[in-house]
């Protein structure tokens, strides 16, 4: 996000390219607005890079796994991450990293939140299931 | 975008991508673990992002006109209210319960570990039904 940053000024938030693929395929008007259709190309190429990067890692250093997280957790669990963090505008690298680092109380605030429902959601599921 | 910004935006998350994975934090396991307390390392891995980001979010425009490919220093300012806070609640349910969030779940379409695919999916489809019903008036 640093080399994103300084090369290109670019603040490199993940969670904003899952609504700016949409811009693509939907008519809906919120995916149309004019900062979605001007950042959609280099969230693509940036979406790419991490891609490659991790197969990077597989083909050098990486160990591969299959993860036994349950699917239906990964499942609902992702769509409820998804819906939130496209309400909230930021995720774990948009707020925590990117928000974090600039010293935006918005951000902070959000990350203390989604740690604290993220921790209690982990400690219940891991008792009741 | 310019060719040169093009490659080097892949380059970035190529870089990103390689660290998510490095520091296991594509691994959905070490997050669970995280949360629960069993294991704080990733509290390093986001300390550290966020340090190394701090200055160069700093540094960078005080030392330079304009970034290396041209264009401007962008900000994204973050807005106090309940759609930034209750989006954050809401994520952080979803986090807990599956163990992935957005980085890693792209990543994870790297790394051979499949089943981050169907996190993927859900977070797509979480991101429609955001902007589809509950865009708001100014996105």
């Amino acid at each position: 996000m640093s080399l994103l940053f300084v090369a290109t000024g670019l603040v490199g938030g993940m969670s904003t390219v899952f609504t700016t693929v949409w811009s693509y395929f939907s008519r809906a008007p919120y995916f149309g607005a004019p900062r979605f259709l001007e950042s959609r190309a280099w969230r693509l190429v940036y979406a790419a890079g991490l891609v490659i990067g991790a197969a990077a890692w597989l083909a050098t250093l990486g160990v591969p796994e299959v993860t036994r997280v349950p699917m239906w957790q990964l499942a609902v669990g992702g769509f409820i991450a998804g819906f939130g963090a496209r309400l909230s505008n930021g995720c774990t690298a948009g707020h925590g990293i990117c928000g974090m680092a600039s010293l935006q109380p918005p951000s902070m605030l959000a990350v203390a939140i989604f740690l604290a429902t993220a921790m209690l959601t982990a400690r219940a599921v891991r008792a009741f299931a | 975008m310019k060719p040169a910004a093009a490659a080097w935006v892949l380059a970035s998350g190529a870089l990103f991508g390689f660290g998510l994975a490095l520091s296991t934090m594509v691994r959905p396991e070490v997050v669970l673990d995280f949360l629960l307390w069993h294991d704080m390392g990733l509290l390093l891995v986001l300390g550290g992002g966020v340090a190394v980001t701090f200055v160069a979010y700093r540094l960078a425009p005080r030392l330079m006109a304009r970034p290396w490919l041209g264009g401007e220093f962008r900000r994204h300012p973050s807005e106090m209210g309940a759609r930034t806070l209750g989006g954050a609640a809401i994520f952080g349910v979803g986090w807990g319960l599956s163990g992935v969030c957005p980085g890693p779940a792209i990543a994870g379409l790297g790394t051979g570990n499949w089943p981050l695919a169907i996190a993927l999916a859900g977070l797509v489809l979480g991101a429609y039904v955001q902007g589809r019903f509950f865009g708001g008036d100014s996105p």
